[in-house]
Order: C-alpha cells, then sequence, then structure tokens
C-alpha cells in the first residue's frame, strides 16, 4: 500500500472554488536509467489519477515518466454539497490505490 | 610477443569503440527532440492553431536538481459552462519523451490552476498548451536551464 496523503480545506464556502492538495508515495521509475547491472531497470509508474466529487469526475491526470517521484498534485474543485472527494491511482504492474477525503460546505 | 600485445591492446580499444558507438546508438532514439515534440503537440491539436496567451506556465528558468522541479500552471478562463479549459498539457523538448503530464478539467474546477512537480533531463523549453471548450488550443513555452539531469543518471550500488 502506498502511502497517500490528501490536504483539503477544513470547511469551504458553497459556489465558491477550493485547492485540494494530493501526494502519493511512488517510486515513478522512468524506465530510462541503467542499474548497477548495467540493464535498463523496467518502468514502473503510476499512470493514471482521477477526482470524484460525490461520484462525479472533476479532475483527471494522465502521468508520464516525466513526473517526479512521490507525485504531488494540487487542483481547485468548487464546493457544491457536502460529502466526500474520492480519488484512484492506477499504474504500471497493476498498480491500484485509492482514498477518499470527507468535505464540508457551509 | 611485442606484436601480440599490441595486437590485443588494437582489439580491446576496438571492442571498447564499437561498444561506445553501440551504446550511443542504442541511447540516441530514445532523446526526444524539438522534432517529436512538435508530432506530438500535432499530434493533440490535428494541425489547429495554437495562439500564444491566456495560459501562463509558471517554472523556475534555473533548475539546480532536474529529478524534481516544482511548476504550476494557469489559464486565464471563467471557467463557466459554455467557456471553460478541458485540458491542459505539458510537453517538453528533450526528455527522453516529449510528454510530461495531462490534466484534464471542466467547469467544476472552478478555477484552472494546477502544480505539480515534474523531471528534466536537460536545459531545454517545456511547453504548456490548453484547449478550451471552444475548440481553440493557447501555449506558453518557458526556456529552462537544468544543471543536475534527470531519468537518464545510472543508479550507484
Amino acid at each position: 500500500m502506498a502511502r497517500v496523503l490528501i490536504n483539503v480545506p477544513p470547511k469551504v464556502r458553497r459556489g465558491e472554488p477550493f485547492q485540494v492538495k494530493t501526494l502519493i508515495n511512488h517510486v515513478m521509475e522512468p524506465g530510462f536509467r541503467p542499474g548497477p547491472d548495467g540493464k535498463t531497470i523496467p518502468r514502473d509508474i503510476i499512470t493514471s489519477m482521477t477526482c470524484k466529487y460525490n461520484g462525479e469526475e472533476v479532475f483527471r491526470a494522465d502521468l508520464y515518466p516525466a513526473t517526479a517521484a512521490n507525485p504531488f498534485i494540487t487542483f481547485f474543485t468548487i464546493a457544491t454539497e457536502s460529502g466526500k472527494l474520492e480519488f484512484a491511482w492506477t499504474g504500471d504492474n497493476g498498480f491500484a490505490e485509492t482514498a477518499t477525503a470527507a468535505i464540508t460546505v457551509e | 610477443m611485442t606484436d601480440i600485445t599490441n595486437a590485443s591492446r588494437r582489439d580491446v580499444l576496438l571492442g571498447a569503440g564499437a561498444a561506445g558507438a553501440a551504446l550511443l546508438l542504442t541511447l540516441r532514439p530514445l532523446a526526444a527532440s524539438p522534432e517529436s515534440m512538435d508530432a506530438a503537440i500535432r499530434k493533440l491539436t490535428g494541425g489547429a492553431k495554437i495562439t500564444e496567451g491566456r495560459i501562463k506556465l509558471d517554472i523556475p528558468p534555473l533548475v539546480e536538481n532536474g529529478n524534481t522541479v516544482a511548476m504550476s500552471v494557469t489559464v486565464d478562463s471563467p471557467m463557466t459552462a459554455a467557456n471553460h479549459v478541458e485540458a491542459i498539457h505539458i510537453f517538453n523538448e528533450r526528455n527522453p519523451q516529449p510528454y510530461v503530464m495531462a490534466f484534464h478539467l471542466g467547469p467544476r474546477a472552478g478555477k484552472a490552476d494546477i502544480s505539480a512537480r515534474i523531471r528534466l533531463s536537460d536545459s531545454q523549453n517545456v511547453v504548456a498548451i490548453a484547449r478550451m471548450s471552444d475548440g481553440t488550443f493557447w501555449s506558453h513555452t518557458v526556456s529552462v536551464i537544468v544543471t543536475l539531469a534527470a531519468c537518464l543518471e545510472a543508479v550507484s550500488n
């Protein structure tokens, strides 16, 4: 299981955009580096990240080997209703990770 | 005796040269070039016109460590259902691949403001392209100097 950090404001005002910060622990091996034995280390990266707000997709990112290790991505979304943000990451070698964050709209 | 030593030394040098050439040949196709970036951008836009402006790529002009480069990208857009940013694509000239990252958003974003951390393997231009809901493309190009390259360094024991 990869370690995940999600940061959202404790309370958000209805109709206003708020920032979501995400960080996931992953080596993001680009697949171009020679290892100690001289052979190229095979690629092992996260290829996709999605965020759903109460079931509706609000943000999606495609990741390539040029993404730094431990992908850190921030974005904005509009506060509509209290509920939850669901995050999902998928990648090489069957990598899959999910996380949720509660949103309180006032 | 000396002949044999000389011959073997020459063989060794020849072998080393051939290995070096082979290494260069195998590494060469991996490197992206401005042409492959242009091809990747054309594939995205389908040949549509790209205008400078509206999008701003914020990335340090001098990067000490290419393994982790903080960048942020913002687009000047009202982000309404009728007029919003559909996608933001980041490209580079000289990494092994022209693609860096792509972000898909919509009116639910409220604000087109994204930040992330990327890798850069050489001093080069980084290009951000935004696709709007009306089908237009906007770009911003930033030239970045990288002192320690990412992606291609060997892993030590």
